[in-house]
């Protein structure tokens, strides 16, 4: 096969991606508390913050209280932030100034293995923050519903998602400053426009079309019926623009990261 | 002056050439089988061919040194070997197994100490050795097995549980040689692995490579350091802009091209001594800054015109790798 060709080539996965997940899981433990807490305190803080000071002017969302709506819209911010830190930040340190993926990729284990494990770990780390979101919510007396469950396999898919956007950003940069562009051009927006804090529908036409093109906007839209009780409508196609998204650029991600290593 | 001459050549025997040919014959009848074959290799990027040709093999038992200055291509070979890059052409085979095809495969049976250091900061110096072992598959049982053994050898059988980052650089690649070593592999690849170390710690990881060489093990070593290469290699390759320029046993290769004997001539009048006398005393002469290198198979006469000058300094040695070294690629300085 030309170097081309292996550059493009699909994933080769194979269950040796386990072990680099594993190591990132034994580091996250020996930091976890601080861990857990850098990537919940903000949404926290949000939530309650604006959930009670907006939400005693409002009332009623969307059919819900007001800190129930932002907080369905934190769990998926939250699954967006921490997966897109750790496909940047994290990986960065890993792939570039720590050079631990240069060890592993001298032990038999390919730079596609090593890919795949970060992605699934940025999504693993999604799902915790999700879940520790979701514990304050139901603490606070809200979506006491078995459905709720099903927002931590969403906030694993978001994590995908936005884990893949993160390696692409990743792929690319020379230095830590390089995923302020990301944040900024990427993240902001999207949480602006994707109903984080107030419905979609209260957007301006072109702005709520342009929300329908968000990856975020998908997972709240399957988050905010499943808080409340309810099975999302139009599932499918929330679900077939998320996984979309995630293999797009977790695809974009491979390629320039082959072409970035490999050579 | 006197005192100098003698004790350099105290310390270092001239080599004997009947010696040299029993070594190159040896290599010659051998018998042992090849652990790594590497056939017409090249790689370019763009227009660049930074590896043009090269050809050689390692066989079991064997130190083998990959010599060259900065630049000469040795990283890009050794990571042609481990299937990281493809080359674009020629053939590698890597205990047994052909490279890249089956790459994966000849990995798990080769240990690598890279040329820098990329020890996981985040783990004790035990947790870095376990969890590089969980990376070739080995049980948890096997590693922790291995581990107390590794450790002694490295001579951190206190620090365990030592986090990474209070450890000294010696200790640093001591760990990371002990960790190319978690899964028992046939072929160990070291690419410059005392770069940077101060002379303890680079004496320390010469011992313990030759250690490994004592138990049988085969090393690929690249290095611009020669007297490491004098102490491990038993087969050297010089190669410059990708391609060999000489290959052999240390001992064959200063016959084959040096003069054996090195008259170095330094002080106020050398560079004008070395043009009026030098040249007409030795078979070949070189001025590198203040110095000039005189290389002579029989230093006698220089050594006697030198005694009734004024002026000049001088030292009396035998021809070392340096010397061919620097014959081979040249004084010029590599970036």
């Amino acid at each position: 096969m030309t170097f081309t060709a292996k550059l493009w080539a699909l994933p080769l996965v194979s269950p040796r991606f386990l072990p680099v997940w594993r190591r990132n899981l034994l580091v996250w433990k020996k930091l976890a508390i601080a861990s857990v807490l850098g990537n919940i305190a903000d949404p926290l803080l949000y939530m309650l913050a604006l959930g009670y000071g907006i939400g005693s002017l409002i009332g009623e969302v969307g059919g819900m209280s007001y800190i129930a709506f932002i907080g369905t819209g934190m769990v998926c911010q939250s699954a967006m932030f921490t997966a897109s830190f750790e496909g940047m930040y994290s990986a960065f340190s890993r792939m570039h100034v720590q050079r631990t993926w240069e060890a592993i990729i001298n032990a038999p284990i390919s730079i596609d293995d090593v890919m795949v494990a970060e992605w699934i770990w940025a999504a693993t780390k999604a799902v915790m923050s999700t879940a520790a979101i979701l514990v304050v919510i139901m603490a606070l007396g809200y979506g006491h519903t078995w459905l709720v469950v099903w927002i931590l396999p969403l906030g694993f898919v978001v994590g995908l998602t936005f884990g893949a956007a993160g390696l692409v950003m990743n792929a690319l940069a020379p230095s830590y400053d390089f995923f302020t562009y990301f944040f900024t051009l990427v993240l902001t927006p999207m949480l602006l426009l994707s109903g984080v804090f107030f419905p979609v529908e209260q957007m301006p036409p072109v702005l709520a079309a342009v929300a329908e093109f968000l990856p975020l906007k998908h997972a709240i839209d399957i988050a905010r019926p499943l808080m409340l009780g309810r099975v999302p409508s139009d599932l499918l196609l929330h679900v077939i623009v998320l996984i979309f998204y995630a293999a797009g650029a977790f695809y974009v991600a491979l390629v320039l990261t082959r072409r970035r290593l490999l050579k | 002056m006197n005192d100098l001459r003698t004790e350099a050549l105290v310390v270092r025997e001239v080599p004997k050439v009947p010696e040299a040919i029993r070594a190159v014959a040896r290599a010659q009848d051998d018998t042992r089988d090849v652990v790594l074959r590497v056939d017409e290799l090249r790689k370019r990027y763009g227009e660049n061919e930074v590896v043009r040709g090269l050809t050689f093999e390692i066989r079991r038992g064997d130190c083998f040194g990959l010599l060259g200055p900065n630049g000469a291509g040795k990283t890009t070979t050794l990571r042609c070997c481990l299937g990281l890059i493809d080359p674009d052409g020629g053939t590698i085979e890597m205990v047994g197994q052909p490279v890249p095809k089956a790459a994966r495969e000849a990995r798990i049976r080769v240990g690598v100490v890279p040329q820098m250091d990329n020890l996981d900061p985040d783990f004790t110096v035990t947790e870095n050795l376990r969890i590089y072992g969980g990376y070739f598959g080995l049980p948890r049982s096997v590693v922790d097995a291995r581990i107390p053994r590794l450790l002694e050898f490295a001579g951190l059988a206190s620090k365990g549980s030592v986090g990474i980052r209070t450890l000294s650089g010696g200790m640093k690649r001591r760990l990371t040689l002990a960790r190319a070593l978690i899964n028992d592999p046939e072929l160990l690849i070291l690419d410059e692995p005392t770069t940077g170390l101060d002379p303890q710690a680079r004496h320390l990881i010469w011992d313990g490579l030759r250690q490994l060489l004592a138990q049988g093990k085969t090393i690929l070593l690249t290095t611009h350091f020669m007297d490491e290469a004098e102490r491990l290699a038993s087969r050297l390759a010089v190669i410059d802009h990708g391609a060999m320029i000489a290959s052999d046993t240390p001992r064959g290769l200063l016959t084959q091209h040096v003069e054996p004997e090195v008259v170095e001539v330094y002080g106020d009048e050398a560079k004008k001594w070395a043009d009026v006398h030098g040249r007409r005393l030795s078979s070949r002469l070189e001025i590198a800054g203040e110095t000039a290198f005189c290389y002579a198979s029989d230093a006698q006469p220089l050594l006697a015109d030198l005694a009734t000058r004024a002026g000049v300094r001088y030292l009396h040695r035998p021809a070392n790798l340096e010397d061919l070294f620097i014959k081979l690629t040249g004084r010029e300085l590599r970036d």
